[in-house]
């Protein structure tokens, strides 16, 4: 029976509604136990108290989320046909175009554009019911592992704020850590799920190349490119995997496959599984206690009757420089767009045409964004391009190989997500190459197109900080990641349990028990 | 291993294709970081790739394009795109002078 959820007490803030799962969430709705407003104006009030700190959105669609939520509520208080999200609120990284409301891409070159569509995923959200309730910040055009790329400002890691939340999908997975957020979407090109996802203690999902619609996505580098999921849990990225998959006439790579039920896969064991240890991603350059508790994870999920074994990515330390090669050489295509013609910003100085492209570009895009223009329009021009862009490719193939080789013995593998910890903030900015190395670990995944999930698996003992379990999987088969992530959550409930401590609110007003 | 060397002359010619402006100060850092990076790009020369075809020509997970029928649909109208814009006139983009 619906309760009394129209009563006006009870439209008041509930402090804990904003730290719900996007599983009990939809428990909770479709039982009447609580209105999807009462949770949208908990994560409103949540994100009052800790984002002038965390700076995770960079807009909260607070209005059109609340008319929204008050739409479902009546809906539900009449008995009518519930959509399968139920007013699930879901923050998006501001790279993916939302019809209506301003989409930057991190960029002064995209301030106050205002996408005429919805991309193909935000339309698979609204479709099921679900509200967007704002857009979260990245590293300009997703090009960054720190977040301090934005154009705008540097979103901080909640569980400790002199360090990164990672990036570029930084803001989203600092949003959902910091429970201002039930679920997030985000884009990884080289882990930029995957990688905010290990620094910010949540789960991060970045599916098969061509299993998402990249439709109305701004494009960074088409050839590696893919729409993730940022969630407290498994089963939420299980839930919205099934929601935002599947082929898409408007995406050229969509891959016209079969979406399997993600969630009901996760209810299986794993006894079946042969499982494969990459040893490369053990060596040297490895934090010890990040290899400490992903071989502990590895030894659970051993006991839950995985069957592991060592293996070996022979030539995985080419992935790099091949990596950014291709990203730059496609970055510096697919970025020639922005001109100042027809959207973003325009600078004119009463000269040419071209004096306008040129003055437009240099004063809207950042230094890194430029360095990979420049890097990638440099390995591209006439000279150069079989010494770098043409061997970068070859390399590719070589490493898609490797990983074709060893998954004909395995289902998946099992690696760190990153070598490190969050690092400080500044520590790496200054210097571009070290910063590249951070996704080391992420981006052959993206090369071979593969599957792959971060979670949580314990927390390094000086600083109390989250370490990722990287999940790879074979094309297509994310449900086996999901099974094995989701055997593995329910053995790790103390991990679970730990939260951010976001006392750095404490001095306004209502701070967190 | 023989590096290629980025000059300052030839990061003023990449600029210029990538049309971009920088400044002198630009040049410099961008000179010395492109320099670095491509050094360490050069490590891929280490690998032999003599036998070995690039990538490109198919999606890395499924070998083939899909097409569909050519039908022309809507598409979006044209003052709502002209409306991302104050640089307009009689529902053209306006531009600035060519030449």
């Amino acid at each position: 029976m619906p309760t009394n959820m129209e009563n006006k007490e009870q439209k008041g803030i509930n402090m804990q509604l904003n730290k719900l799962t996007a599983i009990d969430y939809l428990e909770m709705v479709k039982n009447r136990k609580i209105s999807v407003e009462q949770v949208i104006l908990s994560l409103f009030h949540q994100i009052d108290k800790v984002d002038k700190i965390l700076k995770a959105y960079l807009k909260v669609n607070r209005d059109k989320a609340l008319l929204e939520a008050k739409k479902i509520d009546k809906k539900l208080k009449n008995n009518e046909e519930i959509s399968p999200l139920a007013g699930l609120p879901i923050a998006i990284k501001d790279i993916i175009c939302t019809e209506g409301m301003e989409t930057t891409c991190g960029s002064k070159i995209l301030r106050g554009f205002i996408p005429p569509y919805d991309a193909t995923v935000i339309k698979k959200i609204k479709e099921a019911g679900g509200i967007i309730i704002g857009k979260t910040n990245m590293d300009e055009f997703a090009m960054g592992s720190s977040n301090e790329n934005s154009a705008f400002q540097v979103t901080l890691n909640p569980w400790d704020i002199t360090r990164v939340p990672g990036g570029s999908s930084g803001g989203s997975a600092a949003a959902v850590a910091a429970d201002e957020a039930l679920v997030a979407l985000g884009t990884d090109t080289g882990g930029s799920v995957r990688l905010p996802a290990s620094f910010c203690g949540i789960i991060g999902i970045k599916p098969t190349y061509g299993r998402i619609s990249r439709y109305g996505v701004i494009s960074y580098a088409s050839s590696l490119d893919q729409v993730g999921i940022l969630s407290k849990r498994v089963k939420d990225a299980a839930l919205l995997m099934k929601i935002i998959s599947g082929y898409d006439a408007l995406d050229s790579t969509s891959a016209d496959i079969a979406v399997p039920d993600f969630l009901a896969s996760c209810q299986d064991g794993i006894e079946d599984l042969k499982i494969g240890v990459p040893q490369e991603f053990f060596q040297s350059g490895l934090d010890i206690e990040v290899k400490e508790r992903v071989l502990e994870a590895i030894d659970k999920i051993s006991k839950l009757g995985s069957q592991i074994e060592r293996t070996s990515l022979p030539n995985i330390e080419y992935a790099l420089p091949a990596y950014y090669l291709i990203a730059m050489a496609e970055a510096s295509s697919n970025l020639a767009r922005y001109d100042g013609v027809q959207y973003g910003l325009r600078i004119e100085d009463n000269g040419t045409l071209e004096d306008m492209y040129t003055k437009t570009r240099s004063t809207g895009l950042g230094a890194e964004v430029i360095r990979r223009i420049m890097l990638g329009t440099y390995a591209l021009s006439s000279g150069y391009y079989d010494d770098y862009y043409l061997k970068a490719q070859k390399v590719r193939t070589v490493i898609k190989q490797d990983f074709d080789h060893i998954f004909q013995k395995f289902d998946l593998l099992l690696c760190p997500t990153s070598p490190i910890p969050a690092f400080k903030v500044g520590e790496r900015i200054s210097d571009p190459l070290t910063m590249y190395l951070t996704d080391a670990y992420t981006l052959p995944v993206n090369l071979a197109g593969l599957p792959a999930l971060s979670m949580n698996c314990g927390f390094t003992k000086k600083d109390n900080l989250p370490i990722g379990l990287q999940i790879i999987g074979r094309y297509f088969e994310e449900d086996k990641i999901l099974r094995v992530a989701y055997n593995l959550e329910r053995q790790l409930a103390e991990i679970n349990r730990t939260k951010p401590n976001l006392s750095f609110s404490d001095s306004l007003k209502d701070g967190s028990s | 291993m023989t590096e290629k060397i980025i000059t300052k002359t030839e990061v003023e010619y990449v600029a210029k294709l990538a049309k971009l402006e920088l400044s002198e100060e630009q040049k410099e850092l961008f000179s010395k970081q492109l320099n670095d990076i491509l050094s360490f790009f050069a490590k891929l020369k280490e690998l032999d790739t003599e036998q070995i075809e690039p990538a490109f020509h198919s999606h890395i997970t499924h070998s083939t394009n899909h097409f569909h029928e050519d039908i022309p649909k809507p598409s979006l109208a044209q003052e709502v795109v002209l409306n991302l814009t104050e640089h307009k006139q009689d529902g053209y983009f306006q531009v600035p002078k060519i030449l």
